[in-house]
């Protein structure tokens, strides 16, 4: 269960307190009517599912009912940043990437052990 | 005689008291102090239960969590049976009652032995699949004897009359297991000022050194435990928590205890202050920082006939007798790769009973232990391992040969030594279970021989779990990760003062797993990997050799690392063995995913409180409380409580629910009736974009809505599908009150909010639940207006106050809002009165009514009303794949709005624009006294072959006491269109319904009832 710090409330709390609400920083196309059929269905449908780095819209669903920005990470599940409605994330899959190349022996290693070690999870 | 196996003295057992307890119907005693295991033990008794697969007779192998085959069902009474309950967990208590899980008649005189020796080589691994699979309609007649032949213990058929708690709890730091290192980490953690919480799943503290040969501080190791917990308890922010399991490590540093708080004195939670005790406690502790003192488990080494009883785990043997005094047979022999294992002979030898000899792997074994060995004259074999136990309830001879490890082969002549405990030591597994819960895959360490714990944030392995193990290590080691967890938390760092500790030159250890045996692995006799599972060794290479590589499918097609066992023994030999298989290495091979829980569960403890009355909150309306006097049926609405119907008895007999709706119906249509509504979302919305707003959530039009005046609106998600429908009343002009479906309330909250708060955060609105503030009550039928009338100062007069107008004024004297808003057809009049007057008006309204005939009426009546005039339910006749063209409302639909409203691009798209579309239809059942099953599927042709073309389903379907006939609302691909038609239902029993397409509108299609 995570332990989610609430960006409005200023305070760590339970998991249940909060829902997931999808990905985050999709916008809504401004004219809807302009656009084409496969846009409006890319819009409403696709979502991103990454190995690692994630920006997840998440609400304070119990609390106070605010909407904001989680980056998380989804092998680890580690929140690396929350931010408020209408704030850019500072962590990306980009920089992140970037950041973890200082360890990168550390990160070869657990690749290899990785490729061995990937199985059927149930 | 009894207790046999018990020593004159040592151990910390209370010799001077004496405790009953029954195994399998037979008495026994044992002290104070004991384990079962350790009491069944001194007992003598080699045989505690029959394999799970093979129906082998098995005896104790361990002495804590990992033991795989001391599997007890516990308790005296039907109540208080408790499956699954390892006898070298269970605290021994006076009248404890316990039986093997496993064996049929008895654990002594197997007859499913027979099977197991006779079909031993006939259960290959993947036996149940190979041969109970076909033909596949078998298969669950098959299941119930397997499952009946293969249980370990059975829940118990009366109700379970402890009580059970829940506790939330946050600390600093929380140190799980109290052995040397945890101890060590508590006291660093504790002495800074932090939160420290200490775990352990024993009965004392201490671990390893409860039964250690070694010195601290030139004193028994056991001085040193007391002394740390004595410092410990005296520091304010520590909490000691002994028979206490940490279970399950979640995200985030979120770790489930399981504390027993009375299973070590009774079967039943005893009484206290006359008030039954909580019997087990589930901590949910959300911790700053874990240390993972869990120590580490011995691996046995996997020789043939390795299952007999009398085989044991050497620092098994070590344990029993030092621990508890119990010599656990009189001739050893030892089989170890390491120097750790020759504990068990010194300790054997000591306590004055003959070692006979001690094989060991190694070639040239030198370390401390080894010379104090050879200095009591033990004969020491080595280059060579046990290969084989013989015996048949009982280890009779060890057979002992040179070995090959490299070569894996038996390279000199096999000696036989007649004794009665074989003890074997592979090394040692670091307990990496917890960590990797959190889906952190341990990494192996060539050196240790071992796999260790992957990196966890906020997590640090140490002692035995880090894999050190030499004592002064492991002290300073957890001292070290106490220190650093304390001050990860903001803590000072703790300065060091260590104890002294001896240090021991130590001899280095072999890798060795399987033994090899004269005869190859697939036809030579048993050799047990995992003996709660009954996976052999054999077994794992034959799954290598049928093709699975991955240690996953290897686990899954022999089970190894199942159930309770969790691989706790096993899992290291059988990765090993899968690796020399299949020509790998361990690491390459990999590790399978340990999961919650380490050691099971009692239900009890995970359901806690939450149980009966108390399993979910139930919500009552202001006017329960007379539904409840008036005999009212109740449904669970979300987590509402709703009136249903309200039966009525006379003379003795009480109406059925036919019966009752059909009276309730009537009086609706006749005269007047009166439902409880208050359940109903309401939401207030103020602000002056809050028109604006609703136009971009509704699918219609909001911009002309006057104060005074009520709206049906459509909720659409962005892809046109309908979710959610209600009345929206302008209250003032910036000033609206929503209401939405019973269950819809909080999504519908949340829907607008992410609108509001993602999409356009520049409109001035706002939102706020008003559900619970407002009591709503119906009153609809030709009579209401009378009624109303004799309580309100409202004007009532139909061109005044007309259909779809709100009016606020006084009802019986409070204030109220009254909407004339019909979901019954009938006129009616909604009454908001704040909760808290609602059963003041409630009761008014039926002190006037009753000359009326006012009869209250609950769910199943309003859904009879509604379905009739054709009033769907969002979520019953909707199923997120319906657009409001599908439900035949394009009235409600406002194409021309100025705004591209939520659902309106959608709605262009060719899939929404289809004509074969599943489209809202009536269902007229062509004989009316057929009421169609809600969920029924429509064919179009009953003749067709099987599979049908299904080509819609029934939504709603009802009796009608008005039409006097069965009717439905249901979904029918371009259902619009065929108006008149005839569909077929075919049900499960065969029979075929036949009923007619009609309008959804089954009476009064111009709303003149209403309107009036």
């Amino acid at each position: 269960m995570f332990y989610i710090f609430c960006p409005y409330c200023g305070e760590h709390r339970e998991e249940e307190e909060f829902h997931p609400k999808g990905q985050a920083h999709i916008s809504r196309p401004e004219d809807p009517e302009a656009t084409s059929d496969e846009e409006w269905g890319d819009y409403l449908f696709f979502r991103d599912n990454p190995r690692g780095v994630h920006h997840e819209l998440w609400v304070h669903a119990v609390g106070c009912r605010k909407f904001f920005n989680i980056t998380r990470h989804t092998v680890s599940y580690e929140i690396l940043e929350v931010y408020k409605m209408g704030e850019q994330p500072s962590i990306t899959a980009e920089n992140y990437a970037a950041q973890q190349g200082a360890a990168s022996a550390d990160k070869e290693r657990n690749a290899s052990q990785a490729k061995h070690q990937e199985g059927v999870r149930a | 005689m009894s207790q046999p196996n018990r020593l004159k003295t040592g151990g910390r057992v209370d010799r001077s008291r004496q405790l009953t307890f029954t195994f399998n119907g037979q008495r026994y005693q044992g002290h104070p102090g004991d384990t079962l295991a350790s009491a069944l033990l001194a007992n003598g008794v080699d045989i505690v239960n029959r394999s799970f697969k093979y129906s082998r007779p098995r005896g104790i192998v361990a002495a804590g969590a990992e033991e795989p085959n001391g599997i007890v069902q516990l308790g005296s009474t039907e109540a208080g049976q408790v499956p699954n309950v390892r006898a070298t967990q269970q605290a021994l208590y006076q009248d404890l009652s316990a039986r093997s899980t496993n064996g049929w008649p008895n654990v002594q005189r197997d007859l499913m032995g027979l099977v197991g020796k006779l079909g031993g080589q006939f259960m290959p691994p993947g036996f149940y699949y190979k041969t109970f699979m076909a033909p596949a309609s078998m298969w669950l007649t098959y299941e119930k004897y397997i499952r009946k032949a293969a249980g370990l213990g059975r829940s118990p058929t009366e109700n379970d009359p402890d009580i059970y708690d829940h506790r939330h709890q946050h600390c600093d730091v929380l140190v799980v297991g109290a052995g040397p290192a945890g101890l060590s980490a508590a006291l660093a953690a504790g002495r800074a000022g932090a939160r420290v919480i200490l775990v352990d799943e024993q009965e004392e503290m201490g671990g390893s050194l409860l039964s250690s040969r070694e010195s601290i501080d030139d004193a028994p190791a056991t001085t040193w435990v007391e002394k740390v917990l004595k410092e410990l308890s005296e520091l304010e922010h520590v909490t000691l928590m002994p028979r206490t399991t940490a279970n399950g490590y979640h995200d985030h540093n979120f770790v489930t205890l399981h504390e027993r708080c009375t299973e070590h004195l009774a079967d039943l939670a005893p009484r206290a202050g006359g008030r039954r005790q909580v019997r087990s406690r589930m901590h949910r502790v959300r911790a700053g920082q874990v240390v993972l003192a869990s120590g580490a488990h011995e691996r046995p080494l996997v020789y043939a006939g390795n299952d007999v009883p009398g085989n044991m785990l050497a620092g098994a043997v070590s344990t029993y007798i030092r621990r508890y005094g119990v010599a656990p047979g009189n001739r050893l022999v030892l089989s170890t790769s390491n120097d750790d294992g020759y504990r068990s002979a010194l300790d054997w030898a000591e306590a004055g009973r003959e070692v006979v000899a001690i094989a060991d792997a190694r070639q040239n074994p030198d370390g401390e232990l080894v010379e104090q060995a050879r200095a009591k004259g033990i004969q020491i074999i080595a280059g060579s391992a046990v290969i084989e136990a013989r015996g048949d309830k009982r280890v009779a001879a060890a057979k002992v040969a040179k070995i090959d490890i490299e070569g894996f082969k038996v390279t000199g002549p096999v000696e036989e030594l007649a004794c009665d405990t074989i003890a074997s030591s592979g090394g040692f597994s670091p307990v990496v279970h917890l960590a990797s819960h959190t889906g952190s895959r341990p990494t192996w360490n060539e050196e240790l021989l071992g796999f260790m714990p992957s990196p966890v944030k906020g997590m640090t392995p140490t002692g035995g779990a880090h894999g050190v193990y030499a004592l002064g290590q492991v002290i300073a080691d957890g001292f070290k990760a106490g220190s650093a967890a304390g001050e990860a938390c903001g803590f000072e760092r703790q300065d060091a003062s260590l104890p002294k500790v001896d240090e021991r030159r130590e001899g280095a250890a072999v890798a060795l797993y399987q033994v090899p045996h004269q005869k190859a692995t697939l036809r030579g006799p048993k050799q047990f990997v995992d003996m709660q599972n009954d996976v052999t060794a054999a077994a794992i290479e034959l799954a290598t050799r049928e093709g699975f590589e991955s240690i996953e499918h290897v686990k899954r097609y022999t089970a190894m690392g199942f159930g309770t066992d969790q691989g706790k023994l096993g899992n290291i030999n059988g990765m090993a063995i899968a690796a020399r298989c299949l020509g790998r290495t361990i690491p390459e091979v990999g590790t399978t995913v340990f999961r919650p829980n380490y050691t099971p569960v009692s239900f009890g403890a995970i359901v806690g409180r939450h149980c009966g009355e108390l399993f979910d909150p139930e919500r009552y309306t202001a006017m329960h409380q007379w539904h409840v006097e008036n005999g009212a049926e109740f449904e669970d609405v979300g987590q509402w409580k709703r009136p249903w119907y309200f039966p009525r008895t006379v003379n003795g007999k009480t109406e059925t629910m036919h019966e009752a709706v059909a009276r309730e119906c009537s009086a609706v249509r006749e005269k007047v009736g009166i439902l409880d509504a208050s359940t109903l979302g309401k939401i207030d919305i103020q602000g002056p974009d809050a028109r604006e707003f609703l136009g971009r959530v509704y699918t219609n039009k909001w911009a002309k809505l006057a104060p005074g005046r009520v709206r049906y609106g459509l909720m659409c998600k962005d892809d046109g599908m309908v979710f959610d429908d209600g009345t929206t009343s302008c209250l003032a002009e910036n000033h609206f009150l929503m209401t939405t479906s019973t269950g819809g309330a909080a999504t519908v909250l949340e829907w607008l909010e992410i609108w509001h708060q993602t999409e356009w955060p520049e409109l001035d609105v706002y939102f706020n639940s008003v559900t619970d503030h407002w009591a709503t009550m119906t009153v609809t039928g030709p009579e209401a207006r009378k009624l109303m009338a004799e309580l309100t100062d409202i004007d009532l007069d139909k061109d005044s106050f007309k259909f779809m107008d709100w009016r606020e004024g006084k009802v019986a004297g409070v204030p109220a809002r009254v909407f004339r808003i019909s979901f019954t057809g009938e006129l009616a009049y909604e009454i908001n009165v704040q909760a808290n007057y609602a059963m003041h008006v409630w009761k008014k309204l039926f002190a006037h009514g009753d000359k009326y005939g006012l009869t209250p009426y609950g769910t199943e009546t309003m859904h009879v009303l509604r379905a009739e005039k054709g009033f769907i339910i969002a979520g019953q006749d909707t199923d997120g794949s319906v657009t409001p063209e599908d439900l035949g409302m394009h009235w409600a639909i406002g194409y021309d709005k100025p705004n591209s409203w939520i659902g309106k691009r959608a709605l262009t798209r060719p899939d929404t624009k289809r004509t074969d579309r599943k489209q809202m239809v009536g269902l007229k059942p062509k004989d009316p006294s057929v009421v169609l099953e809600e969920g029924a599927q429509i064919v179009f042709d009953p003749n067709h072959a099987i599979p049908m073309p299904m080509k819609g389903h029934v939504t709603s379907s009802y009796y009608s006491p008005t039409l006097q006939s069965g009717f439905a609302l249901a979904v029918v691909m371009g259902g619009h269109q065929k108006m008149g038609e005839t569909v077929y239902l075919p049900m499960v029993d065969g029979q075929v319904h036949e009923a007619e397409i009609v309008s959804p509108i089954f009476l009064d299609p111009k709303g003149e009832r209403q309107n009036v």
